[in-house]
């Protein structure tokens, strides 16, 4: 376990590094990410905290990317679900929507259903690794929310994600 | 088509006493050149009519030109200048200036109301076609008032059912690409009287008229999640359909009795057809397979539905019965097809092609033959049916970092591809019926 985990926060790292490239990431007004209740007043304090949300957005990685028109999980990316699901069931008062998303090329209607499918990928692999089905949702924003806005793969890739996006609640 | 039918008989009538056939733009080719009409401003009945007389013109002027099937003569080169609408035509300088067409009009203005009258003559046969017809309403009202006299127009000259008084609804697009704004706007069918519908608090996305142009079908996330909204147009209230249980619901139609919606429910990551009857309540399943089948388009006698789905492997086309079960597929050529919507008509499918990193609006016929790509361009989608099926309005969607969305239009031969203006962006157009 203590190597799954840090094999984990090496990807993590990895991921982490990857998202830098793009400015929006390092932009102090996010628009896409965290914005949600909850979010943000915790006051748990930095990302070396472990148990801060902090700490599951950028330590180990809130988001995993897929291949085009494609929706299953690399090895890379179950690693990162491996620690977000170790994450969600050491810190079993937040929940999880899992936002699906695509790039542009794609039509409306389509990348909509293959967000869905993204999203529900990140969700089957939380439960099978542990995380009780009632604490996660998903949700599709197809190509409508893009993270980079260039028209060409490097911002493609990046857009053609599954991000989980976690606040406190209660279980419903 | 017994519009059709009553026009041919009042042409036999009318050209009962010439030799020359009747005046009569065939459109089953694709016209080439256009027919050129002679449009002298509409009289002004009335003291303080002629700044609507002339507004009116212009507009008849500019739908008959937009469809790019009528070219019109300059004024400058008229012979003479008719005065009042009784005044007798004098056809010899009409001929003389190779007029096909002449369309004669008068407005007059009393107190808050105004009246259109016009009469179409057939130059070269020297007759009228069909007969005179005049339309009153408020002067608030002028717009509309033209795209009548222009549909009839239209109607006598090509035989076909005009589309000039019609509105679309379509979502208006403003900010930046990762963070744009998106609300509902119905427009006129040439983009003028914007009305929003929606704020622009929430994504919404493609809107759909019902047949009668009542209500409106989008997607809105307003709970935070997809989630299919009906609109009442006159009054503005909405409210959310209640659907089969799922994570999402998406991509609503209307069967053309408007009671019934069919829409793409994703449940388990998983998205089928399902229909929902208005009246009944009563949910039924039409498609479940682990494939993606959406957008899905019914047939004008509501008895059958063309959707997309990518249980081969890649997005194609089928058709299925409205009560769903086995499907057919249409869509055989290289690439994906999305997106199909059924022609008013019943001959001809809409859809849009994605192939080597291009996108394109095509027709094909319900076989699945004669498939006919309309345009080409890095992201055209989602097209939407003028109510006579000859003309298509879709989404385009420009390149890079600034790219923006725009609606346009082309007719079903492919010719006449125009932007449509709008404030600003926009996308996802529906259009409505002619309105009565």
């Amino acid at each position: 376990m203590t190597h799954a985990l840090k094999s984990a926060l090496l990807i993590g790292a990895l991921a982490l590094s990857a998202c830098t490239n793009a400015d929006r990431f390092d932009n102090p007004d996010p628009v896409n990410l965290n914005d949600r209740a909850g979010m943000g007043q915790t006051g748990l304090g930095a990302e070396s905290n472990p148990g801060s949300p902090e700490y599951f957005n950028q330590t180990i990685g809130d988001r995993v990317l897929f291949a085009v028109d494609q929706s299953t999980l690399s090895p890379q990316a179950q690693s990162v679900l491996a620690g977000q699901a170790q994450w969600l069931m050491t810190n079993s008062d937040y929940l999880a929507v899992i936002e699906g998303h695509a790039d542009e090329q794609g039509t409306r209607e389509y990348n909509l259903a293959l967000g869905a499918r993204r999203a529900n990928a990140v969700r089957d692999y939380l439960v099978s690794q542990g995380v009780a089905a009632n604490r996660i949702r998903t949700v599709s924003y197809g190509k409508e929310r893009p993270l980079a806005v260039c028209s060409d793969e490097s911002c493609y890739s990046q857009n053609r994600r599954a991000v989980t996006v976690i606040s406190i609640g209660v279980t419903g | 088509m017994t519009r059709f039918l009553t026009f041919l008989v009042a042409m036999l009538f009318a050209t009962v006493a010439h030799a020359q056939d009747p005046l009569r733009l065939e459109l089953t080719d694709g016209v080439i050149e256009p027919l050129p009409f002679a449009l002298p401003g509409f009289h002004a009945e009335t003291a303080g009519s002629e700044q609507v007389a002339g507004d009116i013109t212009q507009v008849v002027a500019q739908d008959l030109m937009g469809t790019g099937l009528f070219r019109q003569i300059p004024r400058s080169a008229f012979i003479s200048t008719p005065g009042s609408f009784t005044e007798p035509v004098a056809f010899a300088d009409w001929r003389a200036i190779n007029a096909q067409a002449l369309i004669r009009g008068a407005v007059a203005v009393n107190g808050a109301q105004v009246s259109v009258k016009f009469r179409v003559y057939d130059v070269f046969s020297g007759s009228e076609m069909g007969e005179g017809l005049q339309f009153t309403g408020t002067t608030q009202g002028w717009r509309r008032m033209a795209h009548k006299v222009a549909d009839e127009v239209y109607s006598r000259i090509t035989g076909e059912a005009g589309y000039f008084d019609s509105r679309l609804v379509f979502v208006a697009e403003t900010g930046p690409k990762d963070n744009r704004a998106k609300r509902l706007a119905v427009m006129d069918y040439d983009g003028a009287n914007v009305q929003y519908l929606t704020d622009s608090s929430t994504i919404v996305l493609a809107p759909r008229f019902s047949p009668n142009g009542d209500r409106v079908l989008y997607t809105s996330y307003e709970s935070g999640f997809p989630r299919i909204n009906v609109l009442d147009v006159s009054t503005v209230g909405r409210q959310q359909l209640t659907t089969q249980q799922g994570e999402m619901a998406f991509s609503p139609r209307f069967s053309r009795d408007g009671q019934q919606v069919i829409y793409s429910l994703a449940d388990g990551g998983n998205t089928d057809i399902w229909r929902t009857d208005l009246r009944t309540g009563q949910h039924t399943r039409l498609t479940s397979a682990p494939s993606i089948e959406t957008a899905p388009s019914f047939s004008p006698d509501g008895s059958q539905i063309v959707f997309e789905s990518d249980r081969s492997g890649t997005q194609q086309l089928y058709i299925m019965s409205a009560n769903g079960g086995e499907a057919r597929r249409i869509s055989f050529g290289e690439g994906r097809y999305g997106t199909p919507v059924w022609s008013p008509r019943g001959d001809l499918i809409a859809f849009t092609k994605q192939n080597a990193g291009r996108f394109h609006i095509g027709v094909m016929r319900t076989d699945g033959s004669r498939e006919r790509l309309l345009t080409a361009s890095f992201l055209d989608e989602g097209p939407t049916w003028a109510p006579n099926g000859r003309v298509i309005m879709f989404s385009r969607e420009t390149q890079g970092a600034g790219g923006t969305s725009s609606l346009f239009s082309v007719d079903i031969t492919g010719r006449n591809l125009q932007r449509v203006p709008t404030p600003a962006g926009a996308s996802d157009p529906s259009w409505g019926p002619l309105q009565r």
